[in-house]
């Protein structure tokens, strides 16, 4: 036997390290655990890793950004035309879609719906992946020191990326949407169906919506967005839009679904430290916590807050509340109807709401996007900031 | 201060500094890490395992070979979510293998290089995968097509990834 080893010193030790290897792995295998010995080795390693990345990252941004903010500035007088040409548009689109948002909320509210509000967020920078082709993950600067938890949501201003995987003391590894061991709940805008949008198993880095019923119609371009049943990302973030329709087994369809955020080049995100759930108060719509998708959105308007009169306004009675939700059920069966009726308790809201009914026309149409009057100006309470 | 490694005596014997055995691979590893960020096509190498067959065969001392494989993969390893043993493994075998081949034939000459690379990124390939998939209950999928691609393009990196190594090197 010592002859056999001795022969074949070589060989031994590559059989002796691939066993040890095999054991650690069976190990992680059978009991899969973020803590341990296991732990420990991800946590130097990472630690040994994370400020040469940090500081590589941070030295390219500087060069790159000392570049592009005072030497190469090409262009930049006519982007600036353009851009203001683009907030004159946006104003006007902003004044009209923050009237609907008020009068959803305010029916919401009658109708005792539950939501849930983004109370803050972290902004942090991505400094590198996990380099490795057969994941998908990001490690961003913040970890346990910062107050990161495991599982936390992490999106952009476009829309969803992952979620927190491990954490570390000063970075976290994020699981991006595309990995193929993720999954987040999702809901199509229209037609409101859900499913598990899933990473492609081949590590392509495409994003599928597996399992929806072939008899459903779904076309391409059809807005997906976060149905909040994973209990991780709060419900109404976008996720991305319909990219193609395939068939799937038997009478299944497979959707394959475009990221809204940008995953393969992502530079900064946001992780959502606390979630609240609560259902919208009328009086505080405005002023009280953000939705998720507004918070997301920075181009979206956010509502204006209630005007002083209307916030120190008592309570309604019991009576006022039953007659106001019968108003606002009456309006929810006229919206679904096609009618463009006004609402019972405040003709004027009904007014203000009466673009977006279906069949009317709205006052801008964004696709065609007419020469704004300069003397519109801003809505009298500017979009609200998102807490960071 | 040079290392004491070296190769058999019928080809080049080689050495590297501590410095270099240490900072190459580092680079490696956090060149792997942040060039995808910018250039998302970077997922299709594999500078670690680059630097892995380049240290194996011109060490050409198997049991060290291995070990700088196992050492980088397992570090790849723990920067992903994945189990660690799964880069470990396929690199140490590939770091066998490499400088086990070290001995035998002439891994300078450009061509056999080329062949290298690509012969052992696909090795590498299919002992991740397989493992990932038989040991670790991994869900993967094994697409030919895009691995004979991303072993072409291992292949011509790793000819002027070695000749850039080459500078680094010592004849002992």
């Amino acid at each position: 036997m010592e002859n056999i080893i001795k022969r074949h010193w070589n060989l031994s030790i590559l059989a002796l390290v691939l066993v040890a290897q095999l054991m650690a792995l069976a190990y992680q295998v059978r009991k899969p655990t973020e803590h341990g010995s296991v732990r420990l080795i991800r946590l130097w390693a990472v630690s040994a890793i994370t400020p040469f990345e940090k500081g590589f990252v941070h030295s390219v941004d500087g060069v790159a950004n000392g570049w592009h903010n005072y030497v190469y500035l090409r262009n930049v007088r006519r982007q600036n035309d353009q851009l203001r040409d683009e907030i004159q548009r946006l104003r006007l689109e902003q004044v009209r879609l923050t009237q609907d948002a008020n009068q959803a909320w305010r029916l919401q509210s009658l109708l005792g719906f539950k939501e849930q509000y983004i109370s803050e967020t972290m902004a942090a920078q991505v400094i590198s992946s996990t380099g490795s082709e057969f994941t998908r993950g990001i490690y961003i600067d913040k970890g346990s020191r910062d107050g990161i938890k495991r599982d936390m949501p992490v999106i952009t201003a476009d829309g969803i990326v992952g979620k927190v995987y491990s954490v570390f003391p000063s970075s976290s590894l994020v699981l991006e949407i595309n990995d193929p061991t993720s999954g987040a709940g999702v809901i199509l805008e229209k037609s409101r169906l859900q499913g598990i949008l899933k990473g492609d198993q081949k590590g392509t880095g495409e994003t599928y919506v597996s399992n929806i019923m072939a008899d459903e119609r779904i076309e391409p371009g059809d807005v997906v967005l976060t149905s909040g049943g994973d209990r991780v990302f709060p419900k109404g973030l976008p996720v991305g839009t319909v990219a193609k329709v395939l068939s799937g087994q038997e009478s299944f369809l497979n959707i394959r679904v475009k990221p809204a955020a940008r995953l393969d080049r992502l530079e900064e995100v946001l992780v959502i430290t606390k979630i609240v759930e609560k259902a919208p108060d009328a009086n505080e719509a405005a002023a009280g916590p953000i939705r998720a998708i507004d918070i997301l959105a920075q181009r979206l308007p956010t509502v204006e807050p209630p005007k002083p009169g209307e916030k120190s306004a008592p309570p309604p009675t019991m009576a006022e509340l039953a007659v106001r939700e019968r108003a606002a059920k009456k309006a929810v069966q006229q919206n679904a109807a096609g009618f463009n009726a006004p609402a019972e308790g405040n003709p004027a809201e009904s007014k203000a709401a009466a673009p977006a009914t279906p069949g009317s026309k709205p006052a801008v149409n964004p696709a065609t996007p007419e020469k704004p009057k300069l003397n519109t100006g801003p809505p009298e309470n500017p979009a609200k900031e998102p807490p960071r | 201060m040079a290392a004491s490694y070296s190769s058999r005596e019928q080809f080049e014997v080689y050495r590297f500094s501590w410095i270099t055995a240490i900072l190459v691979p580092l680079m490696a590893l956090l060149l792997q890490a942040y060039l995808p960020l910018r250039l998302p096509f970077f997922d299709l190498f594999d500078l670690p395992l680059l630097v892995t067959i380049y240290f194996a065969v011109s060490r050409r001392k198997p049991v060290t070979g291995m070990l700088t494989g196992c050492i980088i993969g397992l570090i790849q390893d723990s920067l992903t979510h994945r189990p660690l043993g799964l880069y470990g493994m396929a690199k140490t075998v590939v770091g066998y293998a490499a400088s086990s081949l070290g001995l035998r034939i002439d891994v300078d000459n450009p061509g056999s290089r080329l062949l290298m690379g690509f012969a052992f990124y696909i090795v590498h390939q299919l002992i991740y995968f397989a493992v990932a998939r038989g040991l670790a209950i991994q869900s993967l999928t094994w697409r030919w097509g895009h691995e004979l691609i991303a072993a072409v393009a291992n292949a011509l990196l790793a000819v002027l990834l070695f000749a850039v190594l080459d500078k680094f090197r010592q004849r002992t």
